[in-house]
């Protein structure tokens, strides 16, 4: 990028003749993605984009984003954005923009991701190969290095910078001729910061455990969740939990006849649902930065703080993400959508491994994948168990069994929650790729649904 | 109709780019350079009960260097579009290359393609991005009163709008410049009462086509739309009424608005030869359709004709050349019930043997290397087959099945579960009412082995999705599914409300 975001950002501020957001986004990433122990693609980019909302009479919003601008082309976007709120309808979500002030780090040029960047990881992964060449096995996968800096100022004072570095690593290891598959996966602020070798250790080990297979059918079992598959099914939730669906009725989280169920006990168990833009192990952005208007999220939202909210405490409903626009709707307090997630529950301890020691017969998984809404009203989701599915007999693994298609609501697992272990970082095996900062524990749950037998390895 | 690349875009500098670009990697000793400019303009407009919720206009734009350097690839992309920008491109992708050459065991080699050169536009009549916003939003708005006005309690309107501009240029001499527009509206309306709450989405699929498709009629060939929402109140207050279905195996005749999108799941991905031969096993998956079982494997019963093209008209994979520059056609996938052809791109068809590749790889962005995606891959009709009416007269106890909803497969193309819009019992041969919570569960294989009868051409639809996802770092496209009607025999149905009770 040869120009300043600042530069692009004030420069649209004057030629703006009305109230005004300026968002410019860098992102620059690398990434690897290997199959068979050998590369199968790579790449390098660098993007920048540059959002501007217009405001007109108050209530009107244009919103036109462009990557590539370059300095002179600004205030034509501005111009373009002017237009089109003009010509708008009026917004729903219209809000008077938010006060603030210019930051230091404003003038700051984004954080920019190299070649040399995927060094460490490239060393790694030769000898992860190697070693899984020696024993026969195959590794899959893929890993990233994400750098993405926001850069608003609006008309009403507001100049930040947000940088937001993200990491992910994903080991898919196969035995010869595929028939047995382990995944282990993470997400960190670097890539220098991942444990290749250790996610390696881990897929072995697994691998191991598949080695005696046991015939089992479809039916509800007595399953240990470990952290990644709590992850893909709580951010399934958190996701579909918007106030203004749910003040409609129209989800999990409502009345079917209208009105939210914030305040109502959804589990006996004292499970605590957070998120926290200050939490150690996940840190986000603590401002809100909208480049469109959504359920969970509003233009005329942007530079408002997002602080720590609490959506379920100790088992009861307790808040709902959205906008200043759907939390008036729905009578709640604003509570905006967090880029990060943790589930916890007090007084737990102990790892995946714990929790089965306790299970005299059921279900150890791996991850949950391809998940999806099946009926709102109750989130019931569909989705497939992958890369190991365990029989857990007297506390011990003793078997790899089939994958299965499971029909569960995970609103309605959290009633049947019987332990939960530590909460730790997590990466959902599915949505990891979208919403990658969480911390799960592993959770026994009583019958979970396994609806069907599926023959996929 | 439209049918010139817009000067927006054929006025940048695009062969200062690629002769920068190309000639830079030349230099650096690739045997392979790739250059695509692209611009990717994406409207979004939504309606939440007659008022605007969210609209946006966003353009994506940018270049991209894709090389083989000594067997292996690497590719570098940047927003920046000028010479400068694209040697820089050139000399990082010749960088990531080398910085990937200790983990590359496998030399990659690209099946040959003649040169091609010459400009592509899609069948569209009004660029969506030529109608005015408050006309755009206008529209919107009377489709929302007209649905409240009838009695519905919510309504949610939107449409997609995309226009893709694209150059492509490589070593091998090909210079392509092609735009593609597409459209997706739908609407949604909500219910409740004391019997609980229900929605229900209008069938319009997502098309390529441009905005003619919204203010046209079914008169001027594209949607009804007036009828669509004339009926929708009515039909999703008899949903909510509905009996729940009683679990069991049922005849199912499956409406194509319905079937577009099994096949999409189980027959779009399962012959997609990188997902067979393991490229993407770490995350989309694999498929049961194995390399080794070409010509030999039983997909289904011998009524089972699919094709892959990308060249239908009004296609959502429809295109003049890939993103490899390789003339795009039409092949078989199952003829008479048995795997005869994979999706190809030009690495895997070098790979597998064959001489050249069938035209389908396709990037998202400039942002993203091309990779193996979904070509509009079809049923074809019985050439005599029935109608739908036909189909529902021979079947004694079954669903009607319409609309698509929630989908799932599993990692290997095998397990599957949908739902619908909407289900009408079938008993001796007539509808007998709607019911509702049913979800259809298969294997493939079996599913497919099911179907006893194949529609005629009449009721051939083509449907589609904008938002088919796949490989790492994701990326997105659109595909389109042509297919008739058809009659599924002894399929499993589940009740989804007793599928949630614990």
């Amino acid at each position: 990028m040869n120009v300043a975001p600042a530069e692009l950002a004030d420069r649209a501020l004057a030629a703006a003749t009305g109230p005004c957001v300026v968002l410019v986004d860098v992102t620059s990433t690398a990434n690897l993605r290997w199959a068979a122990n050998t590369l199968t693609t790579n790449g390098l980019t660098s993007a920048y984009d540059v959002t501007v909302v217009a405001v007109h009479d108050g209530t009107r919003a244009g919103v036109v984003s462009r990557a590539g601008v370059r300095p002179d082309d600004v205030a034509g976007l501005v111009a373009d954005a002017e237009s089109a709120a003009r010509l708008a309808s009026p917004s729903q979500d219209a809000a008077p923009l938010a006060g603030g002030s210019a930051h230091d780090s404003f003038g700051e040029p984004p954080a920019a991701v190299t070649p040399s960047d995927l060094g460490h990881l490239a060393g790694e992964l030769a000898r992860v190969f190697d070693a899984a060449r020696s024993v026969g096995h195959e590794h899959f996968g893929y890993a990233e290095q994400v750098s993405r800096s926001t850069y608003l100022a609006t008309s009403t004072g507001i100049r930040l910078r947000h940088v937001q570095p993200t990491a992910l690593v994903q080991l898919n290891g196969k035995s010869a001729g595929r028939t047995r598959s382990a995944w282990a996966g993470t997400s960190a602020r670097s890539l220098d910061a991942v444990d290749v070798a250790a996610l390696s250790a881990e897929v072995t080990e697994r691998l191991g455990w598949q080695a005696r297979r046991v015939e089992l059918g479809a039916g509800r079992y007595d399953t240990v969740l470990p952290p990644s598959a709590v992850a893909d099914l709580m951010v399934y939730a958190y996701e579909s939990a918007d106030a203004r669906t749910a003040h409609e009725g129209r989800s999990v989280f409502g009345h079917s006849g209208g009105g939210t169920r914030v305040g109502d006990r959804l589990t006996e168990v004292p499970l605590t649902l957070r998120s926290d833009p200050d939490h150690p192990d996940l840190t986000c952005a603590a401002t809100v930065l909208a480049t469109s208007s959504g359920l969970l999220g509003s233009v005329f939202d942007n530079g408002l703080p997002i602080g720590a909210s609490t959506w379920i405490d100790a088992g009861t409903l307790s808040a709902l993400p959205g906008t200043r626009h759907s939390a008036s709707l729905a009578g709640l307090p604003f509570h905006p959508f967090v880029d990060n997630l943790e589930l916890t529950c007090p007084g737990s301890a102990g790892s995946t491994l714990d929790l089965v020691g306790d299970l005299d017969r059921g279900l150890l998984l791996t991850c949950v994948w391809y998940v999806r809404e099946v009926d709102p009203h109750t989130l019931l989701l569909t989705g497939l168990t992958r890369d190991g599915v365990y029989l857990v007999e007297g506390g011990e693994v003793t078997g790899a069994v089939t994958n299965f298609r499971f029909n569960e609501s995970p609103v309605d697992l959290l009633g049947r929650v019987e332990a939960a272990g530590a909460s730790v970082p997590a990466l959902g095996r599915e949505m990891g790729d979208y919403f990658s900062r969480t911390a799960m524990p592993p959770l026994r749950v009583r019958g979970f649904n396994c609806s069907s037998v599926s023959q996929a390895s | 109709m439209t049918r010139e690349v817009n000067p927006d875009f054929t006025s940048l500098p695009l062969q200062a780019l690629a002769d920068a670009a190309l000639q830079r990697a030349r230099d650096l000793g690739a045997e392979h350079a790739d250059l695509r400019v692209e611009r990717v303009r994406r409207s979004d407009l939504r309606l939440r009960d007659g008022q605007l919720s969210g609209a946006g206009d966003g353009t994506d734009a940018g270049l991209a260097v894709r090389v083989v350097l000594d067997g292996t690839w690497g590719f570098c992309a940047s927003s920046d579009l000028t010479t400068a920008s694209a040697v820089a491109a050139a000399e990082q992708a010749v960088a990531m290359a080398r910085v990937s050459q200790p983990l590359s065991t496998e030399r990659v080699e690209l099946a040959p393609e003649p040169a091609h050169s010459g400009h592509w536009v899609s069948s569209y009549a009004i660029d969506p991005f030529d109608v005015p916003v408050a006309d755009q939003q206008g529209l919107l708005e009377d489709w929302s009163r007209r649905l409240l006005a009838d009695g519905v309690d919510h309504v949610d309107a939107e449409v997609d709008a995309v226009k893709e501009q694209k150059l492509y240029a490589d070593l091998g001499g090909t210079f392509t410049v092609q735009q593609r527009v597409r459209v997706q509206p739908a609407v949604t309306v909500v219910v409740s009462s004391s019997e609980g709450i229900e929605t229900m989405r209008s069938l319009a699929p997502p098309v390529g086509r441009g905005w003619e498709y919204l203010a046209g009629t079914a008169a001027q060939g594209v949607w009804d739309w007036d009828g669509e929402l004339a009926q929708l109140p009515a039909l999703v207050v008899e949903k909510l009424k509905a009996p729940s279905v009683e679990p069991g195996r049922y005849d199912l005749v499956i409406d194509p608005s319905n079937l577009w999108l099994t096949i999409h799941e189980s027959i779009g991905h399962a012959t997609e030869l990188d997902r067979a031969l393991g490229y993407e096993a770490a995350y989309a998956g694999t498929s049961f359709a194995t390399h080794d079982q070409l010509g030999t494997l039983r997909y289904g019963s011998e009524a089972m004709n699919v094709t892959g093209d990308r060249i239908v008209e009004h296609g959502l994979a429809t295109t003049g050349w890939d993103d490899e520059g390789v003339a795009t056609q039409s092949f078989d996938i199952v003829r008479d019930g048995r795997l005869v052809g994979y999706q190809l791109d030009r690495r895997i068809a070098r790979l597998t043997g064959l001489e050249r590749s069938n035209g389908c790889a396709f990037a998202d962005s400039s942002s993203h290397v091309p990779i193996q995606r979904m070509a509009n891959v079809s049923l074809q009709p019985a050439p005599d087959g029935p109608t739908t009416a036909d189909l529902i007269a021979g079947v004694e106890r079954g669903v009607y099945v319409v609309g698509d909803k929630s989908w799932s497969i599993d990692m290997q193309r095998y397990n599957f579960q949908f739902t619908g819009q909407r289900f009408y019992s079938i008993v001796d041969g007539r509808l007998a009412g709607m019911v509702k919570d049913l979800a259809y569960q298969a294997t493939t294989t079996d599913f497919w082995g099911s179907m006893t009868r194949v529609g005629g051409p009449s009721t051939w639809v083509l449907g589609g999705a904008f938002n088919c996802g796949k490989g790492q770092p994701g990326q997105v496209a659109a595909v389109s599914h042509g297919c008739p009607s058809a009659l599924f025999t002894g399929v499993r149905v589940l009740n989804t409300t007793a599928e949630g009770t614990s």
